[in-house]
């Protein structure tokens, strides 16, 4: 009979996922930064991967980085404006043309069911440089500022957040991370935030930022017409401009252009529109581009 | 046209007030940029050789002729043991039809008639904005207007002092200076 009862009795709390001490290591401090990757067994790891990844020295390289990119964030009056363009490149090889480079960060308040013009709480991360590294890391990003949400009962701030990011590139330094990342978002304690951070370990605040191969097109047409007094339209159409012009110039840069809007209660999705059709209504409505001719 | 006033040699700016443009007859001309030395020797052996061709004939070349032919020189010279290493922008008035071209030409000897155009890093800041704000009708006052917009971005945006822009506007009335104001101050964001 007692065996009968061992058999079908469990002691207390044997379904409990985690062990004592791995709770323990769960709910106190934040998680190593340095996970556990596995290193070549060469001296030096960061000539090593140039080496492998320099596709300008030597085409034929083993190893080629998706890079090439134009991304952009501004505050004004009413947020922040966030555009990107959506080409992912491989050396000279257009990898995609469908990327979402816009990250939303801090997944708990996410809410996917909801509808999709309804504002999003949490913040918005963008990705240039290397895909797989911005992905990555900004996925890890999302993990802690979840974390964090859990720990503290209230939403992490963009200052926090972007200083978990870059202490992180600063402690990969030389380890050849690419990734040059804007974080933007508005909380109750900062207003509308927005920080730059790359793989060097620069973290910046900022009001405006162009991040990637295309970024000087971009400066150009949104320091002329940006004013702090935009109206949301205004902001958005001229982020917009701003991507179509990088585009256009910048061989690395094409595709769809992305844009959100960053506000109080959240991030608002305003489109993943083809730039073709938009460059095309900018040249013959406007008159713009006429360095393009549109007779055959 | 505008070109930049200064003149580099590695970090030193050893001339602050330096004419980067050379008149080639009286409705056309060129600026230039590039490897030290080469520029206005190569200017100013065109410039020569567009006078002669004038005395010779008795003619003016027309911008579209002017551009060929330094088009042909430069391409000749590159495949010489030491090409020059020029980019030139070459601006000028047709005087029979008083039709207005641009060409752009870079040391590769490529020649290509353009709306607007720039050399240099000056390219990544200014096409965009040119992009967005040309028109072909645009007034010489719009067109002030237009520069005034690439040379704040410069301003705002280039590491480098290039100490200010000399401008020259090719018209039917020949060539001529324009007081430029070079002390503004490019607000940014």
């Amino acid at each position: 009979m007692d065996k009968l009862v061992a058999q079908y009795s469990r002691p207390q709390h044997q379904n409990d996922f985690y062990s004592e001490a791995e709770q323990q290591e769960l709910t106190e401090g934040m998680p190593p930064l340095s996970l556990k990757f596995a290193l070549p067994p060469v001296d030096n790891r960061a000539a090593f991967l140039r080496a492998m990844t320099d596709d300008h020295a030597n085409p034929s390289c083993p190893i080629k980085i998706a890079h090439g990119t134009t991304t952009l964030a501004f505050r004004f009056q009413g947020g922040i404006i966030v555009c990107t363009d959506s080409r992912a490149t491989a050396g000279n090889w257009i990898a995609s043309q469908t990327v979402k480079k816009v990250i939303p960060v801090s997944r708990l308040s996410r809410g996917e069911d909801k509808p999709s013009n309804e504002p999003t709480p949490g913040l918005l991360g963008t990705m240039a440089g290397g895909a797989a590294d911005c992905q990555y890391w900004l996925r890890y990003l999302s993990q802690q500022c979840t974390l964090h949400e859990i720990r503290h009962k209230r939403r992490i701030t963009v200052a926090a957040a972007s200083k978990i990011l870059a202490n992180l590139t600063y402690s990969y330094k030389g380890y050849g991370l690419s990734m040059g990342t804007m974080l933007a978002g508005v909380t109750p304690q900062e207003g509308p935030a927005l920080y730059y951070i790359d793989s060097d370990g620069t973290r910046l605040p900022g009001n405006m930022f162009c991040v990637g191969s295309g970024q000087t097109f971009a400066y150009g047409v949104l320091d002329a017409n940006y004013k702090y007094d935009l109206t949301e339209q205004e902001a958005l159409d001229l982020g917009r401009r701003a991507i179509l012009a990088a585009m256009h110039r910048d061989a690395y840069s094409g595709g769809f252009i992305n844009c959100y809007h960053v506000k109080e209660e959240g991030w608002v999705h305003h489109g993943f529109d083809d730039m073709n059709p938009i460059f095309w209504k900018t040249k013959l409505d406007r008159g713009e581009f006429s360095n393009v001719t549109s007779e055959l | 046209m505008a070109a930049s006033k200064a003149v580099m040699r590695g970090p030193t700016i050893i001339k602050a007030e330096d004419d980067k443009t050379r008149q080639l007859n009286p409705h056309t001309l060129m600026a230039f940029s590039g490897e030290a030395g080469d520029t206005v020797q190569f200017a100013e052996f065109i410039q020569a050789n567009i006078k002669l061709y004038s005395m010779r004939n008795d003619t003016e070349l027309s911008p579209a002729a002017v551009s060929n032919f330094v088009r042909g020189e430069l391409a000749r010279s590159l495949r010489s043991r030491s090409p020059y290493t020029v980019n030139l922008l070459l601006g000028g008035l047709d005087p029979v039809t008083e039709e207005p071209s641009l060409y752009w030409v870079d040391y590769l000897a490529s020649l290509a008639p353009v709306p607007y155009a720039a050399h240099g890093y000056a390219q990544y800041y200014c096409l965009s904005l040119l992009d967005k704000h040309h028109n072909p009708n645009i007034s010489l006052e719009e067109g002030m207007k237009l520069l005034e917009m690439c040379t704040d971005e410069l301003k705002r945006r280039l590491p480098i002092d290039y100490k200010g822009v000399l401008v020259k506007v090719v018209t039917k009335d020949g060539v001529k200076e324009i007081p430029f104001d070079n002390d503004r101050v490019a607000r940014s964001a």
